[in-house]
């Protein structure tokens, strides 16, 4: 997901690094790693949960394998060795290997440490055939479910101690070097009891089959009241609705709204800080980064027809602008509790609201001029880098550092409230003059016309 | 009604349409054969200003399309699945391409109503998304939705492939009451020799993008260009 996704990805690095200290400060005295193990037994389930809910066996994949000359058992080895290396199962090392360095220069002993290490990603693998063995089966995600609720409820009321034994448990792979062969000798098992049950499903009409869902029609009736703009907002709600991508990002995005609390949270800042300019950019205008970031990729595998279609390229980059600053308004409506924290907050997240709206809008929609990279709607969301290009991390520059910026220069020579009042001013300065930039963001994508179109038709990237 | 004028498209230096001058007047039926490569497709995209031409330009009606957009109102055109979004049902495409050409939900259904028997129940009412229909099917939705908003101008890129025969034969009636009827100009291509003899009032062969024949269709077109093909199949003797 392009620039989320490189974010996200730096964000659980910097958390693998800060965890120890972070650890160490909350709970002097104990040791840290027999703090991470004690809540290791909440990452497993939710690691499970989220696999379940997005990692599926790439069965597609091996259908053209099926009436070559290769036999079914190592069609069933390829498919199941290549989910060895799917991205789920490097997520949690990203944490992890940047906190056994730390723990490793803090003097624990390295053999141990690294033993830890390979036990955990021993249990992502573990984790990985867990959920195909689940993953056909609904009642379970619903057990999973229930299972982590009953654990949050039962330490909650102190019933019996979870993480003690978790704790235990987990930290007993640091304690026994050779203890990660109990996950290993897990994982083989799992692993043939996988291999064991695809056997007799990989048939065109079991296994490897292409799941269709029935179509639900929404009439999205209210939408014709923005007149022309109506059919092409109503086409990207779709587009958001029923392709898991997107749709999958319009849920981060909602969830992002509270990504604030963990820089409020903390009291180090000052309620004024440049910190929080970010956080407001960011809540505000999540949507319109994640979504926007990709216009017009989104649209890569019928944009030809929408070329050839009687449709003005203004009204189609207008109705793409309705949708973002609708998202903005949405979630700064969403931030409005953060009022808890001060006027300063709710403050800061207007002017940022409003900053978004003006410049940053028609900002996203010209670099998207530069998009010629095709974008499958029909891929799993996950660590997807389709579509992805130059643009999208050049992108960040102007959206977020420029603001900031500004945000500092300003209130370092004047004040806080100037600083504020000078995003917000340009924001409404270029809400009024929305015509000519939209203008020139037209021409912009009218002058790339076929380079887009030739680069969307393009499959391969 | 639609006319080239000194048109050419190079890649890489690599000449892959050259036409010197081709006029398709008001109303004809226009058929394009020529084997894979010939530049078909690349002379569709051409007409779609979905390509930038290497030399002169198409006009369509009055209006040059690299030019202005004012063409796009009166023609319409199925080229291949990539015209069709995949994540809407037939109906919610067929009242998208609706809105685009200014006509409403009432008007679509009119029209899709005449098509009941080409669908042959397999379109509407499915509660399936496009991309989730079979080939033939996903092309049927797009025929039809190229006919909505009586364009004056119609392109087809192979419309005949991935149909079934009954289909064909139905499609075949639909493409001469068009032009014959309506006075629409429709441009078809097409590898089936024997439907597009049966359709098209004129045919243009086309071989390594240059036109070399130029045909008013007769009883002997079938023969002129079975026979021209199978030649062109077999490498000439020196």
């Amino acid at each position: 997901m392009g620039f989320f996704a490189i974010y996200m990805l730096v964000s659980f690095l910097g958390l693998g690094v800060a965890a120890f200290f972070i650890l160490e400060k909350q709970f002097p005295g104990s040791d840290p790693l027999l703090i991470l193990s004690e809540y290791l037994v909440y990452w497993v389930t939710a690691e499970l949960f989220m696999r379940y809910m997005l990692q599926k066996l790439p069965f597609m994949d091996v259908k053209p394998l099926l009436t070559l000359p290769i036999s079914k058992k190592s069609i069933i080895h390829f498919l199941l060795g290549k989910t060895a290396f799917s991205f789920y199962n490097f997520l949690s090392l990203v944490f992890f290997i940047p906190f056994a360095g730390v723990l490793i220069s803090k003097g624990y002993p390295a053999l141990q440490v690294l033993t830890f290490v390979l036990a955990m990603a021993f249990i992502a693998q573990v984790l990985n055939y867990l959920n195909f063995l689940v993953n056909k089966n609904e009642k379970v995600l619903i057990s999973l479910a229930v299972l982590l609720a009953l654990l949050t409820g039962i330490e909650y009321f102190e019933l019996w101690p979870i993480t003690a034994y978790s704790g235990r448990v987990f930290y007993s792979f640091y304690l026994y070097p050779f203890a990660f062969l109990v996950p290993a000798g897990l994982l083989v098992v799992l692993y043939i009891i996988n291999y064991q049950q695809l056997i007799q499903q990989l048939y065109l009409d079991v296994a490897v089959k292409k799941k269709t869902r029935a179509a639900t029609a929404y009439d999205l009736g209210w939408t014709r009241r923005l007149g022309s703009l109506g059919p092409f907002v109503r086409l990207d709600l779709r587009l958001i609705w029923r392709n898991k991508r997107t749709r999958t990002q319009a849920f981060i995005s909602l969830a992002m709204v509270l990504y604030g609390l963990i820089f409020y949270g903390m009291d180090d800042f000052g309620s004024a800080s440049a910190m929080f300019v970010f956080v407001g950019i960011f809540i505000t205008g999540i949507f319109m980064v994640n979504f926007g970031q990709f216009i017009p990729a989104w649209d890569s595998e019928y944009y030809c027809m929408m070329m050839a279609q009687n449709i003005p390229l203004r009204q189609y980059l207008e109705s793409k602008a309705v949708l973002i600053s609708a998202s903005i308004t949405i979630m700064f409506l969403l931030s409005i509790p953060y009022l808890y924290f001060g006027w300063e907050a709710l403050a800061i997240n207007a002017a940022c609201a409003l900053y978004n709206l003006g410049i940053n809008t028609p900002l996203v929609l010209y670099f998207g001029s530069f998009n010629k990279k095709r974008i499958d709607l029909t891929k799993s969301p996950v660590g997807n880098m389709q579509g992805t290009s130059a643009t999208q991390f050049l992108i960040i520059l102007p959206l977020m550092v420029v603001p900031i910026l500004l945000y500092l220069g300003i209130k370092f020579f004047f004040s806080f409230e100037l600083a504020l009042a000078i995003l917000a001013l340009m924001g409404v300065l270029g809400f009024a003059l929305r015509t000519y930039a939209m203008e020139f963001v037209t021409d912009a994508y009218r002058k790339r016309k076929y380079s887009m179109v030739a680069g969307f038709a393009e499959r391969n990237n | 009604m639609i006319r080239t004028h000194e048109l050419s498209k190079k890649y890489n230096n690599q000449l892959v349409l050259k036409l010197q001058e081709l006029e398709i007047p008001k109303g004809q039926s226009f058929g394009l054969v020529g084997n894979n490569g010939a530049g078909k497709t690349t002379f569709f995209s051409l007409l779609l200003d979905l390509i930038k031409p290497s030399t002169g330009y198409v006009t369509n009606g009055d209006v040059r399309v690299d030019a202005s957009e004012a063409w796009k109102p009166y023609t319409s055109s199925f080229i291949d699945e990539s015209f069709l979004i995949g994540y809407l049902t037939p109906e919610e495409y067929f009242y998208f391409i609706g809105e685009l050409r200014g006509r409403n939900k009432s008007d679509v259904d009119s029209l899709l109503a005449n098509y009941g028997d080409f669908f042959h129940g397999e379109i509407l009412g499915q509660k399936k998304y496009l991309r989730d229909l079979s080939k033939g099917n996903q092309k049927k939705v797009g025929i039809v939705a190229s006919f909505i908003g009586d364009p004056e101008v119609v392109i087809l890129d192979e419309p005949f492939a991935n149909l079934d025969p009954t289909t064909q034969i139905r499609l075949k009636q639909i493409i001469k009451d068009l032009a014959a009827q309506k006075g629409v100009t429709v441009l078809i291509s097409s590898h089936d020799l024997i439907h597009v003899t049966e359709v098209c009032e004129r045919i243009v062969v086309l071989q390594k993008g240059e036109i070399i024949k130029d045909i008013r269709t007769s009883d002997a077109t079938l023969k002129e260009l079975e026979h021209f093909f199978s030649g062109e199949a077999t490498p000439a003797r020196p």
